[in-house]
């Protein structure tokens, strides 16, 4: 015997489909679960967070780096643009972290 | 050294731990793949889209209403990638769909090939990852120029910012800009490079307490416990570095489509 033929149907809109797939899902513990599970992985997870602000600011360094030792071989000035871009590559990577951390 | 109780002889793997020596590239299929320098690295990329293909062919291919058990996994695939490319990047995001969509199921068939012994897992080379990330980079660079023209250069002046902090400003924003593909392969390779050099590394202590003895047989049960743990915390790494790769491609083609 089924439940839903004891009480009046209402008209079946996506909605009143959803609220009453909704309230199943919570009365048998599965939205809560689903909620929580639902959370950015990247906000949530702090090994994650870490590891992304560390990449970030080596990310900025090396790219620094690497187009002054370019620019360095390239005209002759070693080690002139190296100094030059690898403070202007830090400055790229505290920026990047900030912008990933600022609220 | 010759073979112990049990009959093993563990001697120069016993002693010195190799944990890098499973990045090497190896030609395979013989002659052929000698001549044509054809590694494992390229083979099992074959492998894994070869994998996703037949997943996606084998799975959609009853067509039903009522979808099978491998049919609603394709189709929960194929809903998760669309849902976070058209939420992240917008309506515009249906476009990139099919390229977010490739990308993250070869990363993450590339993670999880790797898991299996005896494999390798080809998103443990830079070589790998920065390619990606630098497809990833031109087309978000492409896309920018497209839909904003020239007014995408001015995104490198900060508003606001008093002209005279320019000449410092601009450039710091460039090498933030192009900082994006390399911290994204870092991300990926470092993660894979890490956990494999942790499974190996605690098999390699197995091993070199498997050579002393009854007591080091007890004892050597202790990293097969960890590199189980470490398995277990592998799969969510591949899962997660894979879905980090694809959301990041998300947003930063919502910066290039916005205007």
């Amino acid at each position: 015997m089924n439940r839903n033929d004891s009480r009046p149907e209402p008209p079946e809109t996506p909605s009143s489909f959803d609220d009453r797939l909704k309230g199943a899902r919570e009365r048998q513990g599965l939205q809560s679960a689903r909620d929580t599970a639902s959370a950015d992985p990247l906000d949530r997870a702090g090994w994650g967070m870490m590891l992304r602000a560390g990449t970030e600011m080596i990310g900025g360094l090396a790219v620094g780096v690497a187009i002054g030792l370019g620019l360095d071989h390239w005209l002759g000035t070693r080690p002139l643009f190296l100094i030059v871009f690898a403070f202007l590559g830090g400055a790229a990577g505290i920026l990047n972290v900030w912008r990933l951390v600022k609220p | 050294m010759p073979p112990d109780v049990f009959g093993r002889t563990i001697l120069a793997a016993g002693t010195t731990i190799d944990a890098l020596g499973q990045f090497e590239l190896h030609p395979v299929l013989g002659e052929l793949g000698a001549t044509l320098r054809f590694s494992q690295s390229p083979a099992l990329m074959i492998v894994a889209v070869v994998l996703v293909l037949a997943f996606l062919y084998i799975g959609m291919r009853p067509r039903a209403v009522v979808p099978g058990r491998l049919q609603a996994a394709a189709e929960i695939c194929h809903d998760f990638i669309h849902n976070m490319a058209v939420d992240t990047i917008g309506p515009e995001g249906r476009a990139f769909f099919p390229f977010v969509f490739t990308l993250f199921f070869f990363i993450l068939a590339g993670n999880y090939i790797g898991l299996i012994p005896f494999s390798f897992a080809f998103t443990s080379h830079i070589a790998v990852t920065l390619g990606l990330a630098i497809l990833v980079f031109v087309l978000a660079v492409l896309v920018s120029l497209k839909s904003q023209g020239l007014k995408f250069f001015a995104h490198f002046m900060p508003d606001g910012a008093p002209m005279a902090l320019a000449p410092l400003l601009i450039p710091i924003e460039i090498l933030s800009f192009l900082s994006r593909p390399v911290s994204l392969s870092i991300r990926l390779f470092a993660n894979m490079v890490a956990g494999h050099v942790m499974l190996e590394m605690f098999a390699a202590f197995t091993i070199m307490l498997a050579g002393l003895g009854i007591a080091g047989d007890v004892l050597a049960v202790g990293p097969v416990v960890i590199n189980i743990a470490l398995m277990a915390l592998e799969l969510l790494v591949g899962a997660l570095q894979a879905y980090v790769f694809a959301i990041l491609t998300c947003i930063y083609l919502r910066e290039a489509v916005a205007h």
